[in-house]
Protein backbone atom coordinates (compact mmCIF):
# COMPACT_ATOMS: atom_id res chain seq x y z
CA UNK A 1 0.00 0.00 0.00
CA UNK A 2 1.90 3.42 -1.05
CA UNK A 3 2.33 5.73 1.25
CA UNK A 4 -0.30 8.61 -0.08
CA UNK A 5 -3.04 5.86 0.17
CA UNK A 6 -1.93 5.07 4.22
CA UNK A 7 -2.29 8.60 4.46
CA UNK A 8 -5.97 9.47 2.95
CA UNK A 9 -7.18 6.27 4.74
CA UNK A 10 -6.11 7.39 8.10
CA UNK A 11 -7.36 10.96 7.99
CA UNK A 12 -10.56 9.81 6.89
CA UNK A 13 -10.38 7.73 10.38
CA UNK A 14 -9.21 10.36 12.52
CA UNK A 15 -11.85 13.28 10.87
CA UNK A 16 -14.74 9.96 11.47
CA UNK A 17 -13.48 9.02 15.10
CA UNK A 18 -13.65 12.78 15.79
CA UNK A 19 -17.34 13.45 14.80
CA UNK A 20 -18.64 9.89 16.12
CA UNK A 21 -17.09 11.57 19.39
CA UNK A 22 -18.26 14.94 19.14
CA UNK A 23 -21.83 13.07 19.22
CA UNK A 24 -20.90 10.97 22.31
CA UNK A 25 -20.16 14.37 24.34
CA UNK A 26 -23.28 15.94 23.04
CA UNK A 27 -25.50 12.87 23.85
CA UNK A 28 -24.32 13.71 27.78
CA UNK A 29 -23.48 17.72 27.48
CA UNK A 30 -26.54 18.66 26.37
CA UNK A 31 -29.38 20.04 28.57
CA UNK A 32 -32.73 18.63 27.19
CA UNK A 33 -33.54 16.04 25.49
CA UNK A 34 -34.96 17.80 22.50
CA UNK A 35 -31.34 19.63 21.69
CA UNK A 36 -29.60 16.17 22.78
CA UNK A 37 -31.55 14.49 19.30
CA UNK A 38 -29.19 16.82 17.26
CA UNK A 39 -25.71 15.44 18.52
CA UNK A 40 -26.14 11.90 17.73
CA UNK A 41 -28.20 11.66 14.84
CA UNK A 42 -25.65 14.46 13.36
CA UNK A 43 -22.74 13.57 14.10
CA UNK A 44 -22.84 9.76 13.31
CA UNK A 45 -23.63 10.30 9.80
CA UNK A 46 -20.78 11.94 8.98
CA UNK A 47 -18.40 9.90 11.32
CA UNK A 48 -19.52 6.69 9.68
CA UNK A 49 -19.64 7.94 6.44
CA UNK A 50 -15.65 8.85 6.78
CA UNK A 51 -15.09 5.32 8.64
CA UNK A 52 -17.12 3.94 6.00
CA UNK A 53 -15.15 5.08 3.12
CA UNK A 54 -11.65 4.88 4.96
CA UNK A 55 -12.82 1.36 5.37
CA UNK A 56 -14.01 0.74 1.68
CA UNK A 57 -10.59 2.52 -0.06
CA UNK A 58 -8.77 0.37 1.71
CA UNK A 59 -10.26 -3.04 1.32
CA UNK A 60 -10.34 -1.92 -2.53
CA UNK A 61 -6.80 -1.08 -1.90
CA UNK A 62 -6.03 -4.38 -0.52
CA UNK A 63 -7.81 -7.04 -2.64
CA UNK A 64 -7.09 -5.03 -5.95
CA UNK A 65 -10.72 -4.60 -7.18
CA UNK A 66 -13.19 -2.18 -6.47
CA UNK A 67 -14.88 -2.68 -2.96
CA UNK A 68 -17.93 -0.58 -2.43
CA UNK A 69 -20.38 -2.77 -0.09
CA UNK A 70 -19.70 -0.25 2.45
CA UNK A 71 -21.84 2.16 0.53
CA UNK A 72 -24.75 0.31 0.96
CA UNK A 73 -24.53 0.54 4.89
CA UNK A 74 -24.06 4.23 4.51
CA UNK A 75 -26.85 4.65 2.49
CA UNK A 76 -28.97 2.86 4.66
CA UNK A 77 -27.78 5.16 7.38
CA UNK A 78 -28.00 8.03 5.62
CA UNK A 79 -31.66 6.90 5.28
CA UNK A 80 -32.75 5.82 8.52
CA UNK A 81 -31.02 8.36 11.16
CA UNK A 82 -33.75 10.81 10.18
CA UNK A 83 -36.49 8.69 10.57
CA UNK A 84 -35.44 7.45 13.95
CA UNK A 85 -34.83 11.54 14.69
CA UNK A 86 -38.50 11.81 14.31
CA UNK A 87 -39.78 9.19 16.32
CA UNK A 88 -37.75 9.41 19.35
CA UNK A 89 -38.86 13.69 18.86
CA UNK A 90 -42.47 12.20 19.12
CA UNK A 91 -41.55 9.97 21.38
CA UNK A 92 -40.00 12.80 23.40
CA UNK A 93 -43.20 14.82 22.75
CA UNK A 94 -46.25 12.18 23.56
CA UNK A 95 -44.32 11.83 26.92
CA UNK A 96 -44.46 15.45 27.52
CA UNK A 97 -41.06 15.69 28.39
CA UNK A 98 -39.98 18.74 29.79
CA UNK A 99 -37.74 21.30 27.05
CA UNK A 100 -35.63 23.73 28.46
CA UNK A 101 -36.60 26.55 30.21
CA UNK A 102 -35.27 29.09 27.48
CA UNK A 103 -36.56 27.55 24.83
CA UNK A 104 -38.57 29.37 22.64
CA UNK A 105 -42.01 28.95 21.60
CA UNK A 106 -42.65 26.15 23.87
CA UNK A 107 -46.23 26.67 23.65
CA UNK A 108 -45.93 24.77 19.83
CA UNK A 109 -45.58 21.75 21.61
CA UNK A 110 -48.75 20.85 23.35
CA UNK A 111 -50.55 21.50 19.51
CA UNK A 112 -47.23 19.59 17.90
CA UNK A 113 -48.53 16.55 20.48
CA UNK A 114 -52.05 16.61 19.24
CA UNK A 115 -50.97 16.77 15.63
CA UNK A 116 -52.75 20.36 15.43
CA UNK A 117 -52.30 23.25 13.17
CA UNK A 118 -50.37 25.76 15.49
CA UNK A 119 -52.79 28.21 15.81
CA UNK A 120 -55.48 25.97 16.82
CA UNK A 121 -57.00 26.12 20.31
CA UNK A 122 -57.36 22.84 21.70
CA UNK A 123 -61.06 22.03 21.46
CA UNK A 124 -60.75 19.67 24.92
CA UNK A 125 -59.75 22.76 27.19
CA UNK B 1 0.92 4.51 10.66
CA UNK B 2 -2.03 3.14 9.64
CA UNK B 3 -1.99 0.96 12.76
CA UNK B 4 -1.90 3.50 14.74
CA UNK B 5 -4.48 5.46 13.17
CA UNK B 6 -6.76 2.53 13.78
CA UNK B 7 -5.66 1.62 17.69
CA UNK B 8 -6.32 5.75 18.42
CA UNK B 9 -9.59 5.56 16.85
CA UNK B 10 -10.91 2.27 18.12
CA UNK B 11 -10.01 3.51 21.77
CA UNK B 12 -11.53 7.08 21.02
CA UNK B 13 -14.64 5.02 20.03
CA UNK B 14 -14.62 2.84 23.53
CA UNK B 15 -14.30 6.46 25.25
CA UNK B 16 -17.59 7.66 23.12
CA UNK B 17 -19.24 3.60 24.14
CA UNK B 18 -18.86 4.74 27.74
CA UNK B 19 -20.19 8.35 27.23
CA UNK B 20 -23.41 6.76 25.51
CA UNK B 21 -23.36 3.78 28.45
CA UNK B 22 -23.54 6.78 30.95
CA UNK B 23 -26.34 8.15 29.31
CA UNK B 24 -28.06 4.97 29.20
CA UNK B 25 -28.00 4.06 33.13
CA UNK B 26 -28.77 7.76 34.07
CA UNK B 27 -31.72 8.29 31.74
CA UNK B 28 -33.36 10.49 33.23
CA UNK B 29 -36.30 9.14 30.44
CA UNK B 30 -37.32 6.50 28.75
CA UNK B 31 -36.53 8.28 25.29
CA UNK B 32 -33.20 9.23 26.10
CA UNK B 33 -32.21 5.80 26.83
CA UNK B 34 -33.57 4.89 23.85
CA UNK B 35 -31.67 7.68 21.95
CA UNK B 36 -28.30 6.38 24.00
CA UNK B 37 -28.75 3.00 22.83
CA UNK B 38 -29.42 4.27 19.25
CA UNK B 39 -26.14 5.71 19.57
CA UNK B 40 -24.41 2.32 21.07
CA UNK B 41 -25.13 0.15 18.06
CA UNK B 42 -23.97 2.97 15.69
CA UNK B 43 -20.70 3.12 17.42
CA UNK B 44 -20.84 -0.51 18.15
CA UNK B 45 -21.10 -0.88 14.11
CA UNK B 46 -17.79 1.29 13.43
CA UNK B 47 -15.69 -0.58 16.14
CA UNK B 48 -16.81 -3.78 13.46
CA UNK B 49 -15.79 -2.12 10.97
CA UNK B 50 -11.93 -0.86 12.20
CA UNK B 51 -12.15 -4.40 13.55
CA UNK B 52 -12.22 -5.83 9.96
CA UNK B 53 -9.55 -3.62 8.80
CA UNK B 54 -7.01 -4.36 11.51
CA UNK B 55 -7.58 -8.02 10.30
CA UNK B 56 -7.72 -7.01 6.73
CA UNK B 57 -10.64 -9.26 6.08
CA UNK B 58 -14.23 -8.20 4.77
CA UNK B 59 -16.03 -10.86 7.09
CA UNK B 60 -17.05 -8.24 9.43
CA UNK B 61 -19.19 -6.68 6.87
CA UNK B 62 -22.27 -9.20 7.06
CA UNK B 63 -22.23 -8.29 10.89
CA UNK B 64 -21.99 -4.49 10.78
CA UNK B 65 -24.68 -4.75 8.27
CA UNK B 66 -27.33 -6.96 10.62
CA UNK B 67 -26.77 -4.75 13.55
CA UNK B 68 -27.15 -1.40 11.45
CA UNK B 69 -30.78 -3.22 9.77
CA UNK B 70 -31.71 -4.89 13.56
CA UNK B 71 -30.55 -1.50 15.70
CA UNK B 72 -32.84 0.44 13.23
CA UNK B 73 -35.67 -2.06 13.26
CA UNK B 74 -35.85 -2.02 16.96
CA UNK B 75 -35.51 1.43 17.93
CA UNK B 76 -38.72 2.03 15.67
CA UNK B 77 -40.23 -0.63 17.27
CA UNK B 78 -39.64 0.85 20.54
CA UNK B 79 -40.67 4.29 20.14
CA UNK B 80 -43.96 2.69 18.71
CA UNK B 81 -44.47 0.86 21.48
CA UNK B 82 -43.93 4.24 23.95
CA UNK B 83 -46.07 6.16 21.37
CA UNK B 84 -48.66 3.19 20.76
CA UNK B 85 -48.33 0.79 23.97
CA UNK B 86 -48.76 -1.79 20.52
CA UNK B 87 -45.77 -2.48 18.22
CA UNK B 88 -48.07 -3.93 15.59
CA UNK B 89 -51.51 -1.96 15.42
CA UNK C 1 -48.49 -8.26 -22.88
CA UNK C 2 -47.78 -5.31 -21.92
CA UNK C 3 -44.53 -3.78 -20.42
CA UNK C 4 -46.06 -2.31 -17.15
CA UNK C 5 -47.77 -5.92 -16.02
CA UNK C 6 -44.46 -7.74 -16.05
CA UNK C 7 -42.54 -4.77 -14.69
CA UNK C 8 -44.50 -3.13 -12.11
CA UNK C 9 -42.49 -1.22 -10.37
CA UNK C 10 -39.30 -0.12 -12.27
CA UNK C 11 -37.22 1.95 -10.17
CA UNK C 12 -37.51 -1.00 -7.35
CA UNK C 13 -36.42 -3.64 -10.00
CA UNK C 14 -33.30 -1.56 -10.69
CA UNK C 15 -32.79 -0.40 -6.71
CA UNK C 16 -32.93 -4.40 -6.37
CA UNK C 17 -30.47 -5.36 -8.70
CA UNK C 18 -28.04 -2.56 -7.62
CA UNK C 19 -28.55 -3.90 -3.62
CA UNK C 20 -28.15 -7.48 -4.85
CA UNK C 21 -24.49 -6.60 -6.89
CA UNK C 22 -23.39 -4.35 -3.35
CA UNK C 23 -24.66 -7.35 -0.97
CA UNK C 24 -21.98 -9.74 -2.77
CA UNK C 25 -19.86 -7.16 -3.70
CA UNK C 26 -19.46 -8.62 -7.09
CA UNK C 27 -20.21 -8.07 -10.97
CA UNK C 28 -20.05 -12.02 -11.63
CA UNK C 29 -22.13 -13.22 -14.67
CA UNK C 30 -23.62 -15.48 -12.08
CA UNK C 31 -24.61 -12.89 -10.16
CA UNK C 32 -26.06 -10.91 -12.72
CA UNK C 33 -28.45 -13.20 -13.57
CA UNK C 34 -29.10 -14.15 -10.26
CA UNK C 35 -29.89 -10.55 -9.37
CA UNK C 36 -31.97 -9.81 -12.58
CA UNK C 37 -33.84 -12.53 -11.55
CA UNK C 38 -34.68 -11.75 -8.07
CA UNK C 39 -35.27 -8.05 -9.43
CA UNK C 40 -37.75 -9.33 -12.02
CA UNK C 41 -39.74 -11.57 -9.34
CA UNK C 42 -39.89 -9.35 -6.22
CA UNK C 43 -41.76 -6.51 -7.67
CA UNK C 44 -44.47 -9.11 -9.70
CA UNK C 45 -45.38 -10.30 -6.28
CA UNK C 46 -45.02 -7.26 -4.13
CA UNK C 47 -47.10 -5.06 -6.91
CA UNK C 48 -50.67 -5.01 -5.68
CA UNK C 49 -49.32 -3.50 -1.91
CA UNK C 50 -48.23 -0.60 -3.94
CA UNK C 51 -49.50 2.73 -2.73
CA UNK C 52 -49.74 5.68 -5.85
CA UNK C 53 -47.15 8.15 -5.08
CA UNK C 54 -46.26 11.30 -6.88
CA UNK C 55 -43.89 10.99 -10.38
CA UNK C 56 -40.55 12.38 -10.28
CA UNK C 57 -40.72 14.43 -12.96
CA UNK C 58 -37.05 16.59 -12.66
CA UNK C 59 -35.01 13.84 -12.48
CA UNK C 60 -31.55 16.23 -13.20
CA UNK C 61 -32.90 17.99 -10.49
CA UNK C 62 -33.20 15.48 -8.00
CA UNK C 63 -29.89 14.74 -8.47
CA UNK C 64 -28.79 18.20 -8.32
CA UNK C 65 -31.09 18.52 -4.80
CA UNK C 66 -29.33 15.58 -3.69
CA UNK C 67 -25.66 16.85 -4.10
CA UNK C 68 -27.01 19.96 -2.19
CA UNK C 69 -28.41 17.95 0.62
CA UNK C 70 -25.00 15.85 1.03
CA UNK C 71 -23.06 19.16 1.58
CA UNK C 72 -25.31 20.59 3.51
CA UNK C 73 -25.20 17.47 5.96
CA UNK C 74 -21.01 18.41 6.06
CA UNK C 75 -21.49 21.85 6.89
CA UNK C 76 -24.70 20.74 9.23
CA UNK C 77 -22.23 18.50 10.93
CA UNK C 78 -19.14 21.06 11.30
CA UNK C 79 -21.58 23.88 12.91
CA UNK C 80 -22.94 21.28 15.55
CA UNK C 81 -19.71 20.04 16.61
CA UNK C 82 -18.68 23.95 17.43
CA UNK C 83 -22.07 24.32 19.34
CA UNK C 84 -21.73 21.12 21.29
CA UNK C 85 -18.49 22.15 22.10
CA UNK C 86 -18.89 25.34 22.86
CA UNK C 87 -20.62 26.98 26.12
CA UNK C 88 -24.09 25.43 26.81
CA UNK C 89 -25.05 28.24 28.17
CA UNK C 90 -25.68 30.05 25.01
CA UNK C 91 -27.50 27.93 23.23
CA UNK C 92 -31.08 29.32 22.45
CA UNK C 93 -33.01 26.49 21.50
CA UNK C 94 -36.26 26.98 20.18
CA UNK C 95 -39.47 25.35 18.25
CA UNK C 96 -40.97 26.39 14.67
CA UNK C 97 -44.06 25.50 13.34
CA UNK C 98 -43.37 26.18 9.18
CA UNK C 99 -46.22 26.28 7.10
CA UNK C 100 -46.02 23.36 4.24
CA UNK C 101 -47.09 23.93 0.72
CA UNK C 102 -46.46 20.64 -0.29
CA UNK C 103 -49.01 17.91 -0.90
CA UNK C 104 -48.24 14.34 -0.61
CA UNK C 105 -47.05 11.95 1.96
CA UNK C 106 -43.70 10.90 0.07
CA UNK C 107 -42.93 14.77 -0.54
CA UNK C 108 -43.41 16.04 2.80
CA UNK C 109 -41.53 13.16 4.37
CA UNK C 110 -38.30 13.78 1.82
CA UNK C 111 -38.92 17.13 3.13
CA UNK C 112 -38.63 16.14 7.03
CA UNK C 113 -36.03 13.85 6.39
CA UNK C 114 -33.92 16.33 4.86
CA UNK C 115 -34.86 19.14 7.69
CA UNK C 116 -33.58 16.68 10.07
CA UNK C 117 -30.19 15.92 8.23
CA UNK C 118 -28.64 19.78 7.91
CA UNK C 119 -27.91 22.52 9.99
CA UNK C 120 -29.15 22.59 13.55
CA UNK C 121 -32.93 21.33 12.68
CA UNK C 122 -34.90 18.28 13.78
CA UNK C 123 -38.37 17.65 12.39
CA UNK C 124 -40.59 17.04 15.30
CA UNK C 125 -44.30 16.34 13.99
CA UNK C 126 -46.27 16.99 11.47
CA UNK C 127 -49.94 18.31 11.66
CA UNK C 128 -52.62 16.04 10.39
CA UNK C 129 -53.59 18.29 8.34
CA UNK C 130 -50.48 18.23 6.46
CA UNK C 131 -50.36 21.75 6.42
CA UNK C 132 -47.79 22.49 9.84
CA UNK C 133 -44.50 20.66 9.72
CA UNK C 134 -42.94 21.37 13.80
CA UNK C 135 -39.32 21.93 13.98
CA UNK C 136 -36.84 21.70 17.36
CA UNK C 137 -34.19 24.26 16.28
CA UNK C 138 -30.47 23.76 18.71
CA UNK C 139 -29.61 27.75 18.16
CA UNK C 140 -32.45 29.84 16.27
CA UNK C 141 -31.67 33.81 16.48
CA UNK C 142 -33.78 34.47 13.47
CA UNK C 143 -36.83 33.22 13.26
CA UNK C 144 -38.54 33.90 9.94
CA UNK C 145 -34.55 33.62 8.88
CA UNK C 146 -34.89 29.98 9.36
CA UNK C 147 -38.47 29.24 7.89
CA UNK C 148 -37.50 31.31 4.86
CA UNK C 149 -34.17 29.05 4.52
CA UNK C 150 -36.10 25.81 5.02
CA UNK C 151 -38.91 27.00 2.33
CA UNK C 152 -36.71 28.46 -0.26
CA UNK C 153 -33.93 25.97 -0.37
CA UNK C 154 -35.43 22.54 0.61
CA UNK C 155 -39.13 23.17 -0.04
CA UNK C 156 -39.18 25.25 -3.42
CA UNK C 157 -36.65 22.52 -5.58
CA UNK C 158 -38.82 19.59 -4.22
CA UNK C 159 -42.09 21.04 -5.48
CA UNK C 160 -40.79 21.32 -8.56
CA UNK C 161 -39.61 18.17 -8.34
CA UNK C 162 -42.70 16.47 -7.95
CA UNK C 163 -44.80 18.87 -9.29
CA UNK C 164 -47.28 19.57 -6.91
Amino acid sequence: MSIWIEILVSVLLLIGGFFVLVGSIGLCRLPDIYTRLHAPTKATTVGMGAILIASMVMMSVEEGHLSVHELLITLFLLITAPITAHMLAKTALHHENRALKRTQSQQLMSNAREQLPPDANRSHE
Amino acid sequence: MLNTAIMIVSSVLCIALVLNLWRLLRGPDLSDRILALDTMYINSIALILLYGMHMGTNLYFEGALLIAMLGFVSTVALCKYLLRGDIIE
Amino acid sequence: MSLSKWLPMPLHSLLLFIVWLLLNNTVAPGHLVLGAFLALTIPLLCAPLKTRQPKVLRPLLALRYIFRVLGDIVVANVEVAILVLGPMRKLQPAFVAVPLDLSGDLPITLLASTVSLTPGTVSAEVSEDRKWLYIHALHMTDEQGLIATVKSRYEAPLKEIFGC
